[in-house]
C-alpha cells in the first residue's frame, strides 16, 4: 500500500467536501453561474478549507519535532504548555500592546509559546526514561498551569470571553484575510523537513548524537522554534486544536516508523486530512450550529490517546 | 594514535578515574579489561567526548577531543556506548544509514548507501534491514549498533561491550570481522570485554583497569596471570594454556 497517493486522494474528496459543505447551501453548477455563489465559495469555503489543511499540517508536524525532541511519544505542543503560553503571549499583548499591528501580537505570542515549550523540555529532561508516563503527566500539568495563568489574566482584565475564543481552537470565523498567517504555519511545518534528519538523529540520545557530529542545541532550539512558531499561529488565527499532534505522528509511526526524512509528509497529510475532516464534522452535526473543531479532535483525539497509553506502556 | 595524559574524573565528588596516562598507537586491537565499575566505560565515554573531560588531557592523532570540531572527530572516531536507548521507533538500515552523518550531513549519496549495504552484510543484517527495532532480537539490536560504528568508517572504533547478548557464532563472527578491519585495513580497535578468553583469542594488548587506574598493560600472555586475577578480579580463577594460549577456567 503506498500511503501517500492514497492520502493525497483522501485529501482531495475531503476538501471538495468541505468546499460545498455549510449552511448556506452551494452547489458546485451554481458557482458557474450564480455570482453571490461564487463569492461565498472564494471568501469563506476555500479560505476555510485552505485553514483546515494548513493548520492540520502544522499541528500534526509540530507534535511530531516535539516528542523526537521530548524522546516520548505522549506530548503534543498544544496541550503541553506551548499552546496555552501561546495564549497567554498574545492576552499580554492585547492589554499591553492594544493598538499595535497583528505581527506584534503575533511575536509576542510566539516568543511565550518558545518560552512555554523550553520550559517544558527542561522540566522533563531529568525525568527517569524508564517511566515514559511521567512526562505526560508533567505535561498536561505544566499546561494546565500556564492554562490557569491565562484565565487569571484575563478575569483580571475582564477579557474571558476573548480567551474563549484561544482556548478553543473553531473555523466558523475564518474567512478571505483572516487566515493568511496560517500559510507561514504550513511554511514552518514545510521547513522542518530540512532538519528531518538531524532531529531523527537526536533519538539516539544527545551524547551519542554529538558523538555523530551533530550540533544538538543547534538542532534542538531550531525544532523548537518551528514548534513555537507554528502552534503561536494556530493559537492566534483558529485558537488551540488538541491531540492532532497526539494521535497523527503515533499512527505514522507505527506504519513509517520515526525516521522524519520518510515520517514527515505523511504526517503532513495525515494531519491535514484529520483537521479538515473534524471541520466537516463540526459543520453538519448540529446544523445549522457549528461545534468548535477543538471539540471535535478533542474527542476523535483523546480515545486513541487512552488506547495508546494503554497499550504502548510497554514499548515506549 | 590515541594519547590520554593525567586523565582524572571525578562524578558526585567520588574520584572515579586517577590520574590516567595511556598510549594506543594506530592499528590493531587493545582489549579493556576489569571488573564491573573499574570506570572502563567512563575512559571510553571521555575518549569520544561523550563525556567533558575535567581533567587531563586526550589527543585523537592531531586532534584534541574537546577542542576540535565535533565533526573532525566524528570522521576520526567513532564509538558503540555500553547502553544505547534508541528513543524512536526507526528500522535496521536506518539506524546504521545514521552511523554516514558526520559524512553526508544528512544526505546520503551513492557511496554512504554502498558504505551502509556492506556495513549490513558483514553484521548479518541485511535480511533484517527493513525491520523495526522493536521486531528483532536483543543480540540484533545489539549487532545493529556495531554495524552502525562500523558503518561511520573512522580509523578509530571503540565499543564498549560489543559481545553482549551475542550468541557464541556471532560473538566469534565480530572478533573475526574486528581482527579483520585492523589486520588488513589498518583500523585501531579498542574494546571493552568482560570474557577475558575473546580478549586473549583476538586483541593484540590487553589493558587491565582496576579502581580508576590501569593495572596491567601488555600483550595477553604476559598480562594474564593467575595473579592479574587475584589483584584486579579478586577471583581464584585458574589459568592454563591451550594451544600456547592463556586460557581463563571459569
Ligand atoms: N552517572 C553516574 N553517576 C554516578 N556514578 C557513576 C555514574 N556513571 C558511572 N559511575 C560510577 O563510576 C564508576 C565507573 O563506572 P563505569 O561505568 O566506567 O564502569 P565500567 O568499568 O564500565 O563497569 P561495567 O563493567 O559494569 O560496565 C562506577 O563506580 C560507577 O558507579
Ligand atoms: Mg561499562
Amino acid at each position: 500500500m503506498r500511503p501517500v497517493p492514497l492520502l493525497t486522494a483522501l485529501l482531495m474528496a475531503l476538501a471538495a467536501l468541505s468546499l460545498f459543505t455549510g449552511v448556506s447551501n452551494l452547489t458546485p453548477r451554481a458557482v458557474f453561474t450564480d455570482p453571490e455563489a461564487t463569492r461565498l465559495l472564494l471568501i469563506s469555503r476555500v479560505p476555510r478549507t485552505l485553514a483546515a489543511l494548513l493548520a492540520g499540517c502544522a499541528l500534526a508536524v509540530s507534535g511530531q519535532i516535539m516528542q523526537m525532541l521530548a524522546r516520548n511519544r505522549f506530548v503534543e505542543p498544544m496541550t503541553a504548555g506551548a499552546g496555552q503560553s501561546a495564549a497567554l503571549g498574545v492576552l499580554l499583548a492585547t492589554i499591553l500592546l492594544p493598538g499595535e499591528p497583528i505581527w506584534a501580537k503575533m511575536g509576542l505570542a510566539a516568543g511565550a509559546a518558545l518560552a512555554g515549550s523550553a520550559g517544558l523540555m527542561a522540566l522533563i529532561r531529568p525525568l527517569p526514561p524508564t517511566q515514559p508516563l511521567l512526562v505526560p503527566l508533567v505535561a498536561l500539568v505544566y499546561g494546565g498551569m500556564i492554562g490557569a495563568a491565562v484565565t487569571f489574566v484575563a478575569y483580571q482584565g475582564d477579557l474571558l470571553q476573548y480567551v474563549e475564543v484561544w482556548l478553543t481552537g473553531e473555523l466558523s470565523g475564518v474567512l478571505k484575510g483572516r487566515y493568511e498567517l496560517l500559510w507561514l504555519a504550513g511554511a514552518t511545518a514545510a521547513a522542518t523537513w530540512v532538519i528531518a534528519d538531524r532531529v531523527t538523529l537526536l533519538a539516539l540520545g544527545d551524547a551519542a548524537a554529538r558523538g555523530l557530529g551533530l550540533n544538538v542545541t543547534v538542532v534542538t532550539a531550531a525544532g523548537l522554534a518551528a514548534i513555537s512558531l507554528s502552534t503561536a499561529l494556530v493559537v492566534v488565527t483558529l485558537g488551540a486544536i488538541p491531540f492532532v499532534g497526539l494521535v497523527v505522528p503515533n499512527l505514522v509511526a507505527r506504519h513509517t516508523g520515526d525516521n522524519l526524512r520518510a515520517a514527515l509528509p505523511l504526517t503532513a497529510l495525515t494531519g491535514a486530512a484529520l483537521v479538515l475532516a473534524a471541520d466537516i464534522a463540526a459543520r453538519v452535526i448540529r446544523q445549522p450550529f457549528e461545534i468548535p473543531v477543538a471539540a471535535i479532535t478533542g474527542i476523535l483525539g483523546s480515545m486513541p490517546f487512552l488506547l495508546l497509553l494503554y497499550r504502548g506502556r510497554a514499548r515506549v | 594514535m590515541i594519547s590520554i595524559r593525567n586523565l582524572s574524573h571525578v562524578i558526585d565528588g567520588r574520584p572515579i578515574l586517577h590520574d590516567i596516562t595511556l598510549d594506543l598507537p594506530r592499528g590493531g586491537i587493545t582489549a579493556l579489561i576489569g571488573p564491573n565499575g573499574a570506570g572502563k566505560s567512563t575512559l571510553l565515554s571521555l575518549i569520544a567526548r561523550l563525556t567533558r573531560i575535567q581533567q587531563g588531557q586526550i589527543t585523537v592523532d592531531d586532534l584534541t577531543v574537546g577542542a576540535s570540531s565535533d565533526r573532525d572527530l566524528a570522521q576520526r572516531l567513532a564509538i558503540m556506548p555500553q547502553q544505547a536507548n534508541v528513543s524512536a521507533r526507526l528500522r535496521v538500515g536506518e539506524l546504521v544509514a545514521m552511523g554516514r552523518y558526520p559524512w553526508n550531513r544528512g544526505r546520503p549519496g551513492y557511496e554512504d548507501r554502498a558504505q551502509v549495504a556492506e556495513s549490513l552484510a558483514k553484521f548479518g543484517l541485511t535480511q533484517l534491514a527493513d525491520r523495526f527495532l522493536d521486531q528483532i532480537s536483543g543480540g540484533q539490536r545489539q549487532s545493529a549498533l556495531a554495524a552502525m560504528a562500523h558503518a561511520q568508517g573512522t580509523d578509530y572504533l571503540l565499543l564498549d561491550e560489543p559481545l553482549n547478548n551475542l550468541d557464541i557464532s556471532a560473538a566469534r563472527g565480530l572478533m573475526r570481522l574486528l581482527r579483520d578491519m585492523a589486520d588488513a585495513e589498518g583500523k585501531s580497535i579498542l574494546i571493552v570485554l568482560h570474557d577475558i578468553n575473546y580478549a586473549a583469542a583476538y586483541a593484540d594488548r590487553i589493558v587491565a583497569m582496576a579502581n580508576g587506574r590501569i593495572a596491567a598493560d601488555g600483550a595477553p600472555d604476559g598480562v594474564l596471570t593467575p595473579q592479574l586475577m587475584r589483584d584486579v578480579f579478586s577471583s581464584d580463577a585458574d589459568i592454563i594454556r591451550v594451544n600456547g594460549r592463556p586460557v581463563v577456567v571459569v
